[in-house]
């Protein structure tokens, strides 16, 4: 299971990573969701995985998953939530004002 | 706390409400009456503890900063100490004074000069009364930036501007090299108190990296004093409005680097090295500058070049009194330990003729509106007071009875003596040279004293050349010189009520195996027979007048000297060649293109994250422990699999969208596959408000175009990706294989008893880490404020267009 | 146009208040079971973009007059002020604490000041989730 999920992570950063690379900022926006899907995932896997039950002391298991990257993951999700939006807003913003999505149009100019 | 460290604070104190002073009270009431309290107050606080310092007692006050690390902020006061806190405040106090007249209240922004001084003043305390070295180091760079703010103070200028940026260049790079220094140090000594430093003497001396240690502390005394070849940023430095000369380099800032050298002498002195290059350098920036002294045009770089040259002198009486510490304690070792203390009272001497100097010269430039020598002349019928006391500063400084100066002046003759009558480290055949380049470079000093007396008061009075009618200043002008002045004569009678209650226990700070003496048996005399200290002295005087006759004849040799070859000349030219070099660098990789600069960074993580797992051979596959996989858990995969691909491939943004929410949802079907209940729900309900989001964005965006790219474009691309992905996956699987220890869960999985919750991860949100969630949630509200920001205010620049 | 939307709109009204009564028992059960304030403010969010989607913004704001901003500044100051409540009994910032009560009605109960923190996350959540979502519709 950790290795097949190891190059699932893979796969998902190499798609993410490629997408971030292109010049249109929808499929950058794209890229950054995929990669923090693989970020998420690989800190469950490095934590161990099925290693007991979930962390909840009230069931009746005696052993329980790893909740340190269960706590780290939550509080990733919801930044990272933040962060899309942001992103979101942003292209959106400069979409508007500038007319263009297309990075290498959106570079700086020759003076600067 | 005790009162002491408050003492240090006050300046930073009263720093915080010279802005609200300066708003109310504007206009009605000057500034600097508020803030001449904060100097006042302290120097009257040190002065009582002279009767205790002179005992030789000491005093060690901690206050807890950062205990753990070991950095905490130890007050210490010895003889040293005091006299320099004595200076800063004392000094500091008159300055306040006379910048009341100096600078106008209606046209200066006064709240700056203030602030900027106090934080100064108050660095500088700091600086002299801490033990421990780190935060020595972080008041002495406070003391470069407060200081680089005062000299750009006239910001306006040109001048200001680039004199500012030279000393601060200058004295950061000598305070960076300083702390790489100190923390050789602490390595060496396991300390980080000065004071316990001095008990570790031999297992420093021993070390191999004694010698880098020394020299890099060594370059951030000598930027920070202007010693040859780091002088440069002195004169220009002048462009400060004048009370902030007359503080930063006749009592303070210059006299850092002293303090920073008599310091740590118990630790370095008594080897060859530290003497050898402490003296050296002292008596060639000694030469340096009386000889480029002579030249200036300007009152105050001529006075700038002859602070470059007192301080040579006082640092090369320090470097020739630290083989002292080599004889131990005995006759031989007392006679170099007269020229710490000749040191000592030079440093107080200068503090106070120079000060007063300062003073004069700014007095002139206000009321004449020049300080040009060449327009300058006659003043002495026009304004007497400040003609008596020029005489009486630079009489001083050129070492003339009935003046300060001379004691001191001669002590240094006596100073450079010994080490030609009974040399050390040896050096029989160059001992000579000391007394030579000494009695030298006093001749010139004595030359340019002449000039700033003679040239500026006597001649013929040329009002036609002047911006101003010249007359005498207001008399508040005139009090702080005037104290001072009465200093420089007070100190030539009565030495040694100076030399027993101040320079006696500085010295055993500097050497400290007079500690159980109290000093050294000295009685400082005017007159002491007809010795060759005198016989200089009077050469001094003949040789010098002749030379000042001569001065016409002699001085266009000045001309001769090729201005590429100066320091300022290699100063600039480095300076534009790392600026020109720099740019190339940049415009090499800095395209404008974010993609590139993402290159990079991939590129860099590959390498990093590669290379240090190659390194620990940490790279490996082991499947044995792998949790089993269900056929439904595989379907789960290549359903990931699937939807990535076809974000990838997707020609329509909204398949894209769907694809990215479908793939969230699939990791929250992981989510509960590994057993993370508050994942998945988190997940689900993140997942959802995203698409809803993406979707209100998208129908504002443009289509997904076919990207139009080069086949290298896309290859370096796919390369970079492929890397990212590798070494994802590897790091990922070596992770699985190698646990270097237990999981700190377990920890955790307590969490009933220890925060009376039964759900662990939210047990960790909510109480275990409640700090990471605060900031969290803050970090969520920022980025909420963001983009309602963004949507809502509509930016100027969209007018513009 | 308008458009017939009266199956959106009954439906909708039906699962509002679902979504809003499981996010409660979500957030409440958050202490023990899964859930907590991340989850329990983001679907309240949900159930509220779910509103604003169904109807139009101005019906919603007339009937819900709240600034959503506030909201979420709000549930930062509850969670610093909660956690700097322990600095009044000399305790570190942050420190939680909890106790067993006999209430009337519930019985013995648990009562946490982690919950009150946890209450300023789901509105901090709340807050920032409908004030982004509401600012990207309201812009045309």
């Amino acid at each position: 299971m950790e290795t097949s999920m190891s190059i699932l992570i893979g796969v998902l950063f190499t798609i993410g990573t490629y997408l971030i690379l292109t010049k249109s900022l929808l499929r950058i926006i794209l890229g950054t969701s995929i990669i923090s899907h693989g970020v998420n995932l690989l800190i469950l896997t490095m934590g161990g995985l099925k290693t007991g039950g979930p962390p909840l002391l009230g069931q009746h298991d005696t052993t329980f998953t790893d909740s340190l990257p269960q706590a780290l993951i939550l509080t990733a999700i919801v930044i990272n939530f933040a962060v899309t939006a942001l992103f979101l807003v942003l292209s959106y913003r400069t979409y508007k004002t500038l007319g263009t999505d297309n990075m290498d149009k959106l570079r700086g100019m020759e003076d600067e | 706390m005790s009162w002491l460290h408050l003492m240090i604070f006050i300046p930073f104190i009263f720093a915080i409400f010279v802005p609200f002073v300066y708003k109310w009270f504007s206009g009605k009431v000057h500034t600097g009456w508020f803030v001449l309290a904060a100097p006042l107050a302290v120097f009257l606080y040190l002065l009582k503890y002279i009767p205790s310092i002179s005992k030789g007692e000491t005093l060690r006050l901690d206050l807890q900063w950062m205990p753990s690390l070991g950095i905490n902020y130890t007050a210490y006061i010895d003889g040293l100490s005091l006299i320099f806190g004595l200076l800063i405040t004392g000094v500091g106090a008159l300055v306040v004074l006379y910048s009341i007249y100096y600078m106008s209240k209606e046209r200066e922004a006064l709240h700056n000069f203030y602030v900027y001084m106090l934080l100064f003043m108050g660095a500088m305390l700091g600086l002299v009364i801490s033990d421990n070295i780190l935060v020595l180091y972080v008041f002495w760079e406070l003391t470069s930036i407060s200081s680089f703010l005062l000299i750009a103070y006239w910001y306006q200028r040109k001048n200001s501007r680039n004199g500012a940026q030279k000393s601060m260049l200058i004295t950061i790079f000598g305070g960076l090299a300083m702390l790489a220094g100190m923390i050789m140090l602490s390595m060496m000594a396991d300390t980080y108190s000065i004071r316990e430093m001095y008990g570790h003497v031999n297992r420093i001396t021993e070390h191999p990296l004694f010698l880098p240690a020394m020299i890099l502390i060594l370059l951030g005394a000598f930027t920070k004093s202007a010693q040859f070849p780091f002088s440069i940023w002195l004169p220009d430095a002048m462009e400060a409005p004048t009370p902030i000369s007359a503080y930063l380099h006749s009592a303070t800032m210059v006299k850092a680097g002293i303090y920073l050298v008599a310091r740590f002498t118990p630790v370095f002195g008594g080897t060859s090295e530290w003497f050898w290059i402490v003296s050296c350098i002292g008596l060639i920036t000694l030469m340096y500058g009386s000889v480029n002294a002579v030249n200036q045009k300007d009152l105050k770089g001529l006075l700038a070049y002859s602070t470059i040259s007192q301080l040579g002198l006082i640092m090369s009486l320090l470097g020739i009194g630290s083989a002292s510490l080599y004889f131990g304690y005995g006759d031989e070792s007392t006679v170099y330990a007269f020229a710490v203390l000749a040191a000592l009272f030079h440093l107080i001497n200068h503090s106070t003729f120079k000060g007063s100097l300062f003073m004069i010269v700014g007095i002139i430039d206000h009321e004449t509106g020049t300080r040009d020598i060449r327009k300058l002349g006659g003043l002495m019928s026009l304004m007497p007071i400040s003609f008596t006391l020029t005489i009486i500063g630079s009489f001083a400084m050129a070492g003339l009875p009935p003046f300060n100066g001379f004691l001191s002046k001669e002590m240094f003759f006596t100073g450079v003596l010994t080490v030609f009558e009974s040399p050390v480290f040896g050096m029989k055949s160059l001992s000579l040279l000391f007394p030579i380049i000494a009695w030298v470079a006093s001749v010139f000093t004595f030359i340019y004293c002449m000039i700033l007396v003679f040239k500026t008061f006597m001649g013929k009075h040329r009002p036609e050349r002047l911006d101003k009618e010249a007359h005498e200043a207001p008399i508040g002008m005139l009090i702080p010189p005037i104290i001072l002045s009465c200093l420089v004569i007070v100190i030539f009678f009565f030495p040694n009520i100076v030399s027993d209650h101040l320079l006696q226990p500085a010295l055993t700070a500097v050497l400290p195996q007079f500690a159980g003496t109290g000093g050294i048996e000295v009685k400082i005399t005017p007159w002491h027979g007809w010795s060759t200290e005198l016989f200089m002295t009077l050469g001094v005087i003949g040789f010098g007048v002749l030379m000042y006759r001569s001065l016409k004849k002699w001085s266009p040799l000045y001309g001769y000297f090729p201005q590429a070859l100066t320091l300022n000349g290699i100063y600039n030219h480095s300076l534009a060649g790392m600026e020109r070099i720099s740019l190339i660098l940049t415009k090499q990789y800095m395209t404008g293109f974010v993609r590139d600069y993402l290159v990079y960074i991939f590129t860099f993580m590959i390498f990093l994250l590669g290379w240090s797992l190659w390194l620990s051979n940490d790279i490996s596959f082991d499947l044995s422990n792998n949790a089993p996989i269900h056929l439904y858990e595989g379907g789960v995969i290549l359903a990931m699999l699937i939807a990535a691909l076809t974000v990838l491939f997707s020609k329509s943004r909204f398949t894209a969208i769907i694809a990215v929410g479908a793939l969230g949802y699939l990791v929250s079907l992981f989510f509960v596959i590994f057993r993370a209940p508050d994942l998945a729900l988190t997940q689900l309900v993140v997942e959802t408000v995203t698409a809803a989001l993406f979707l209100l964005c998208f129908y504002h965006l443009p289509e997904l175009r076919k990207e139009r790219s080069s086949i290298p474009f896309k290859l370096t691309n796919l390369l970079v990706s492929l890397g990212v992905g590798t070494v994802v996956t590897l790091i990922a699987l070596s992770a699985n294989n190698h646990r270097l220890f237990e999981s700190i869960s377990s920890y955790f999985e307590d969490s009933y008893t220890l925060a009376g919750a039964k759900n662990i991860v939210n047990a960790i949100l909510v109480d275990f880490r409640g700090l990471d969630t605060m900031l969290e949630i803050l970090v969520l509200c920022i980025a909420g404020l963001g983009v309602y920001t963004l949507i809502k205010l509509q930016l100027a620049g969209k007018e513009k267009k | 146009m308008k458009p017939n939307d009266v199956i959106l709109h009954s439906v909708t009204k039906v699962a509002v208040f679902i979504i809003l009564t499981f996010s409660i028992y979500l957030f409440f059960g958050g202490h023990h079971n899964p859930g907590g304030g991340f989850i329990g403010g983001l679907s309240v969010a949900s159930g509220l973009v779910l509103l604003y989607l169904t109807f139009d913004i101005e019906t919603v704001r007339r009937n819900i007059p709240v600034d959503f901003k506030k909201v979420a500044a709000f549930g930062v100051l509850i969670a610093i002020f909660t956690g700097a409540s322990s600095l009044l009994f000399d305790k570190p910032f942050l420190n939680q604490a909890f106790g067993y009560f006999n209430l009337p009605i519930f019985g013995k109960t648990e009562l946490a000041t982690a919950v009150l923190f946890d209450v300023g996350v789901a509105l901090a959540v709340i807050g920032t989730a409908v004030t982004i979502i509401l600012s990207i519709s309201e812009d045309g």
